[in-house]
């Protein structure tokens, strides 16, 4: 899956690349086990064709799209991003997709639209660990509406210049350079606009340790570890002292004026 | 060769010894194999986790099975097992200081007051250390066997710190399969011992 050099500013790190051995067998999926391993393993039943992506809720055009429709809505771009996981660890990633705006364009929000929520599936048949009490399924993801029109913000169908592998969120995910890693939602099946802010899987699951926003903050820490430092997977060897981590991954310039005047660590 | 002659075979310690040490030897090879996955910190973090919790198991189960398959000899090999599972925790501790700390103490020490469940698993490595300090025949002379022995119940409180940091590293992801297991194991081994003391008659003035 070719996609073109981006335009959109901060789209393309100049920091080394990721391995994809790493890239694609430690991964966190939880459909497929709690394990970083297990992803990789399991993750080959998952079936991507067909696929359709329900949008509705507060829009004007509500429709349904087939991966096809999806792949051609807009011209694909190359994006390298830092990946930032909650959990203490980075990765760099080429991912492949468009801007998430352009979709939205296309389906008209209405005027009072103020959230997009994002559900990935949940198929107990393909999925062996949907059921599991870890979360409550389906996996649930919302962005605040100029998060999600941020050009930065994507709606991803490819790594490294291939389409997605399934471990890694196939065949379309939505990847938020600047907000931890869980926040970008992997193998989307519905996009909701709604007027509230949406439940998110984690936030439910322990609300005082991953709140709504989760942007990516070096000066608040996770309640069980710090968030002031990162382990970059492949490049930072065991011995080696762990990076400092960068306000909003990095992206603080592109992203900073969405939380203008927030109190970021209520709205962690 | 009978169950309680091969246990007290001259080889049977070393080669547990060498057992024990298996754990140990595997992730050092990892390390330079680079076998670990793609976070080896996480992994050795966790791995030295494990094996303290399992060894702690280990050891808790050696009188349980000794009185129930009537295996005196097994006795010889607690000592041993128990400072294991103490090699096994100061490892996971210098993994925590090392890789996530770079052995700036002050930040760790920083570190443990600020965060509960590293607070007890600490607190449970402390416990641990005058338990395996006393382990030697001079220490267990010098005590006398009632202090060593009521010093050496603390293992029932580090047990349960330990449980209780594993499920608070689990928390967060409400992953509590695996501690439930370690938790139901020690919980049977301190509930033989619990069962086992309500049955022995009080020793006292025996009725004629």
């Amino acid at each position: 899956l070719p996609g073109a050099k981006s335009t959109v500013a901060g789209a393309t790190t100049m920091e080394k690349i990721t391995e994809y051995k790493d890239a694609t067998s430690y991964n966190n999926f939880y459909e497929f086990g709690t394990g970083k391993e297990d992803p990789a393993q399991n993750a080959h039943t998952l079936k991507t064709k067909p696929w359709t992506v329900e949008v509705e809720g507060l829009v004007k055009k509500p429709a349904k799209y087939t991966l096809e429709d999806l792949l051609k809505l807009s011209p694909q771009e190359e994006r390298i991003y830092r990946l930032r996981c909650v959990e203490g660890w980075s990765m760099v990633i080429p991912w492949v997709g468009y801007s998430m705006s352009k979709l939205i364009e296309k389906v008209e929000p209405q005027g009072n639209a103020k959230f997009v929520e994002f559900v990935t599936l949940a198929d107990k048949a393909t999925m062996p660990y949907v059921g599991s009490r870890v979360l409550d399924w389906p996996y649930v993801e919302g962005l605040r509406m100029d998060e999600a029109m941020h050009p930065l913000t994507l709606l991803s169908f490819g790594m490294y210049g291939e389409v997605l592998p399934n471990q890694n969120g196939a065949p379309v995910r939505l990847v938020v350079p600047w907000k931890y890693g869980f926040k970008s939602a992997k193998s989307l099946v519905k996009i909701r606009f709604t007027d509230k802010e949406p439940r998110t899987a984690w936030n439910k699951a322990a609300s005082h340790e991953y709140g709504f926003y989760s942007n990516v903050n070096p000066n608040v820490d996770h309640p069980r570890w710090s968030q002031a430092t990162e382990r970059r997977i492949g490049e930072d060897g065991l011995f080696a002292k762990k990076r400092k981590t960068l306000m909003f991954n990095g992206y603080e310039q592109q992203v900073g004026q969405l939380y203008a005047g927030m109190d970021l660590k209520k709205n962690y | 060769m009978k169950p309680a002659k091969a246990l007290l075979h001259p080889a049977a310690k070393p080669v547990l010894f060498a057992l024990c040490l298996l754990p140990f030897a595997w992730l050092v090879f990892g390390i330079f194999a680079d076998k670990l996955g793609a976070n080896p910190a996480e992994y050795l973090e966790r791995s030295t986790g494990d094996w303290t919790l399992r060894f702690l198991c280990i050891t808790l189960a050696v009188t349980p099975l000794r009185v129930m398959a009537n295996l005196p000899p097994l006795a010889r090999f607690r000592r041993m097992l128990g400072l294991f599972t103490y090699f096994y925790v100061v490892l996971h501790f210098l993994c925590y200081a090392w890789f996530d700390m770079g052995f700036d103490w002050a930040e760790t020490a920083k570190d443990i007051a600020k965060r509960p469940f590293i607070l007890v698993g600490f607190a449970a490595f402390l416990l641990l250390t005058p338990l395996a300090a006393t382990s030697f025949n001079r220490a267990v002379k010098a005590l006398g066997a009632k202090r060593w022995q009521a010093l050496h119940k603390l293992v029932y409180v580090i047990a349960g710190l330990g449980i209780l940091h594993f499920f608070w590293m689990r928390a967060g992801k409400n992953n509590f399969a695996e501690v439930f297991v370690y938790a139901a194991i020690l919980g049977v081994l301190l509930g033989w011992r619990l069962v086992r003391r309500l049955r022995t008659p009080v020793k006292g003035p025996a009725f004629p």
